[in-house]
């Protein structure tokens, strides 16, 4: 059990961005975290794309969503971590975002490295989505950098990305 | 007009880049959008075109959906 848990850096927009890295991650803890809030600029909710090492290819998942509606599961590979609809846009309710959390234990390690994501967008309608992602990248190296993007258009001004590293000693 | 920016954080030194994106970047963001747009389509279709179907078996059979689910519980 991770006994520390230290904010690595975050980073919150002053004006929409098309992407947001996270560079020179040491390698100096045991897993990493990433917190998201974040909104997309233009209309349609998005899926949030998280690329370890900015690698597009290597990743395969599997996302399960409620919308208040319906329960569906798909399953991505060969691209980047998808977290399917969960960016609420300009046509969910004003000033919302999404909260989520990603997490890959032994990231600087040279195995295949797993990652677990939940979260949700919040709207203030009927239609609200909640989704858990399991994830491999097979990857070898080090996860040194981390991308996070939309499947398409811009995250919103106010987004706000926050990186820690935990230890387990 | 400017092309949208990308930032990164440089986590060794603190350094916060504002990086405009190039052109071929914005093409691929464009394309990736035009997409992003069509499987949204593709997928609204594809619900919109079994609950046409549900809809149809249903009155077929003549009960309601409560009642299918009745039957299949």
């Amino acid at each position: 059990m991770a006994n520390t848990y230290t904010l690595i850096q975050a980073q919150t927009l002053a004006s929409a961005a098309a992407s947001v890295t996270f560079s020179a991650i040491p390698a100096t803890y045991t897993d990493i975290v990433l917190r998201v809030s974040a909104r997309r600029a233009e209309a349609g909710r998005q899926d949030l794309l998280i690329k370890p090492n900015n690698d597009t290819s290597n990743n395969s998942g599997t996302n399960i969503q409620g919308s208040g509606a319906a329960a569906t599961s798909n399953a991505t590979s060969a691209q980047s971590i998808k977290i399917a609809n969960i960016i609420p846009s300009t046509n969910e309710t004003a000033s919302t975002f999404c909260n989520a959390e990603f997490y890959m234990p032994n990231y600087a390690g040279s195995a295949n490295k797993p990652s677990g994501t939940f979260g949700v967008g919040e709207n203030n309608a009927t239609t609200a989505y909640i989704v858990g992602n399991a994830s491999l990248s097979q990857i070898a190296s080090a996860i040194s950098s981390v991308v996070l993007s939309l499947a398409s258009g811009t995250f919103d001004t106010g987004s706000s990305f926050y990186l820690y590293g935990i230890k387990n000693s | 007009m400017a092309n949208p920016t990308r930032v990164e954080v440089n986590c060794t030194t603190g350094e916060v880049l504002e990086i405009e994106l190039t052109d071929a970047e914005v093409a691929e963001l464009e394309a990736a959008q035009a997409q992003a747009e069509l499987d949204r389509a593709a997928k609204e279709a594809e619900a919109a075109e079994k609950a046409e179907a549900k809809a149809a078996l249903l009155k077929r059979l003549g009960i309601t959906a409560d009642e299918a689910a009745l039957l299949l519980a």
